[in-house]
């Protein structure tokens, strides 16, 4: 494995281990730690940073649903074009193109359900391109980002073993 | 007359308790221990294994199997042991035991005679020697030293009166040192025993964490296979201690020898174990390798930790264990001290025999948050 993706599989791995630990992990020293992070940043390869959150361990859990939205593509608007306009919207936290029976996935975010309803049928539905959305609500997150969160493994091994 | 007549036979009474199990008994006690101590992985078993696992149950294979394994995962072993440059035939050369612990007390019973010389290479497994003592021979500790990176060389051998030995057992990648040996370092240690016929037990174990080079077994070396018995298992490699599946490799006649005793008190390996063995070995190298960049991430961590707090600690570079110079003289009294004020086990040296003495076994097979809280207070407690 190359520095640059020795790196970046730790930093997935989490982001806030630090420069010093990654260094002693890679067995680099921490100039080049650094230096491989920031070009990582100014290629755009590490795009940001973020925690990852159990929705149901905050006191205001959010709401989060999966839209399925199809779309019908003319000579001058793309999938980029329609994309842009649903990226934009704050509520969106996710938005991918898909294979398949639908075009967009959208993972959104809100209040409400009333408020992810709204969100769908006056933001998303009425854009002119889309055709058809589908709102699965989340009832629940086991997995998220490749951290579980439906288990309380502890280390089970006894303290001493040969 | 005693108050008993359930009294230990001499030759058990003979054996003391290992050294880890009296820390055992401390920190059971304590909360909040953080623990370098532990020899087995922090994984668990690969999930496709624990589904093979699973679906064994339900559909009630559980009855024994063949003396010396399923077939099918015998012939998976055969293949596999390729990879050391290895060739057994799965009918005849191969037995499937529960565990590779049960292979090594087995091997003993069936090769050692009362009284017979066993050259052990120290530090060492904790199980060796009493197995040897267990099956009537008599153990001849030999020494390895920080200053040779533990490795087992032709004058430590002399030094110890080995060629007298009847048998020679060692482990590379080592427990508890970490030590691997190269494949020109085992050349060497392949003539001692060739020039003195000395049978070898080579307990492999630790095989595929291998982090520099490549594993060599000795039984690929001119004139060693009719003459080594090689022991391997699933417990490390493959997360699966708990499943107690191991096996060993021999010329036909050692292994018939070893199913002898075998048959006679395991029947076979448990049965569940072995359906996930073989879907290990198909389909889980895949977390075979990702637990291997994990190991090899938190040994550079460990020792790097460890140079930084002025620990000396030479390049383990096999197993999932270092094994560093004690801070203090008495390595027992550290660890003992570090566990009541820190709550960091550490297995002192000396509980892996002669040549462990004034050193620590610490192992790496934790997460990395567990191994930075260790670091952080072994280093609180050196202040």
């Amino acid at each position: 494995m190359d520095e640059r993706a020795a790196v970046l599989d730790l930093l997935r791995e989490n982001a806030r281990y630090t420069t010093a630990d990654l260094a002693r992990m890679t067995g680099l020293d921490e100039s080049a730690v650094e230096e491989t992070i920031a070009a990582l940043e100014t290629d755009g390869v590490v795009a940001g940073y973020t925690a990852v959150v159990d929705p149901s361990k905050l006191d205001d859990e959010p709401v989060r649903a999966h839209v399925e939205c199809n779309v019908t593509l003319d000579r001058e608007t793309s999938y980029r074009d329609i994309a842009q306009r649903l990226a934009g919207f704050p509520e969106v936290a996710s938005l991918r193109l898909m294979s398949g029976d639908y075009d967009f996935a959208l993972d959104v975010e809100a209040d409400s359900m009333g408020e992810v309803s709204r969100f769908v049928s006056e933001k998303v539905a009425p854009l002119p391109e889309i055709t058809q959305t589908v709102t699965h609500y989340v009832m629940e997150t086991y997995k998220e980002s490749n951290h579980r969160f439906d288990t309380e493994e502890g280390d089970e091994r006894i303290s001493y073993s040969p | 007359m005693s108050e008993t007549p359930l009294q230990p036979s001499d030759r058990v009474a003979s054996v003391p308790e290992s050294g880890i199990r009296r820390f055992f008994e401390v920190a059971a006690e304590m909360d909040n221990v953080v623990s370098l101590g532990v020899g087995e992985p922090d994984f668990a078993t690969p999930y496709r294994a624990r589904e093979a696992a699973i679906d064994s149950l339900q559909r009630g294979r559980t009855s024994y199997t063949a003396n010396k394994g399923m077939v099918e995962l015998r012939e998976r072993i055969a293949d596999h042991v390729t990879r050391y440059d290895l060739n057994y035939d799965p009918d005849e050369e191969i037995i499937v035991t529960a565990g590779a612990s049960e292979a090594i007390d087995a091997t003993f019973r069936a090769l050692v005679n009362p009284g017979d010389s066993v050259a052990i290479a120290q530090p060492a497994y904790v199980s060796y020697e009493p197995g040897v003592r267990f099956a009537g021979g008599e153990p001849l500790p030999v020494e390895t030293r920080a200053e040779d990176e533990f490795v087992l060389t032709r004058e430590r051998l002399e030094a110890a009166g080995a060629q007298e030995a009847e048998l020679l057992v060692y482990c590379y990648p080592n427990n508890p040192t970490g030590a691997t040996m190269t494949e020109d370092e085992l050349r060497e240690v392949a003539a001692f025993c060739r020039e003195h016929d000395i049978a070898v037990m080579a307990d492999e174990i630790y095989a595929a964490l291998t982090y520099e080079g490549d594993h060599t077994s000795i039984a690929t070396l001119p004139g060693m296979r009719e003459r080594t018995v090689v022991f391997n298992g699933f417990s490390k490699a493959y997360a699966m201690t708990g499943m107690r599946l191991g096996y060993a490799l021999a010329p036909a006649h050692v292994v018939e020898s070893i199913n002898r005793i075998h048959q006679y008190t395991m029947l076979s390996a448990p049965t569940t174990a072995q359906h996930a063995a073989i879907e290990a070995l198909d389909n889980c190298e895949p977390d075979v390798e990702e637990m291997c960049t994990q190991y090899d991430r938190r040994r550079n961590f460990v020792l790097a930790r460890l140079d930084e707090m002025g620990i000396d600690c030479f390049e383990a570079t096999g197993a999932f264990y270092v094994f560093p110079e004690s801070p203090w003289p008495d390595a027992g009294e550290f660890a003992e001290a570090l566990l009541q004020a820190e709550q960091v086990a550490v297995v002192p040296g000396d509980a892996f025999g002669t040549g462990g003495e004034g050193h620590l076994r610490m192992s790496y097979a934790s997460s990395m948050d567990d191994l930075r809280t260790a670091m952080d207070r072994i280093e609180r407690f050196l202040e």
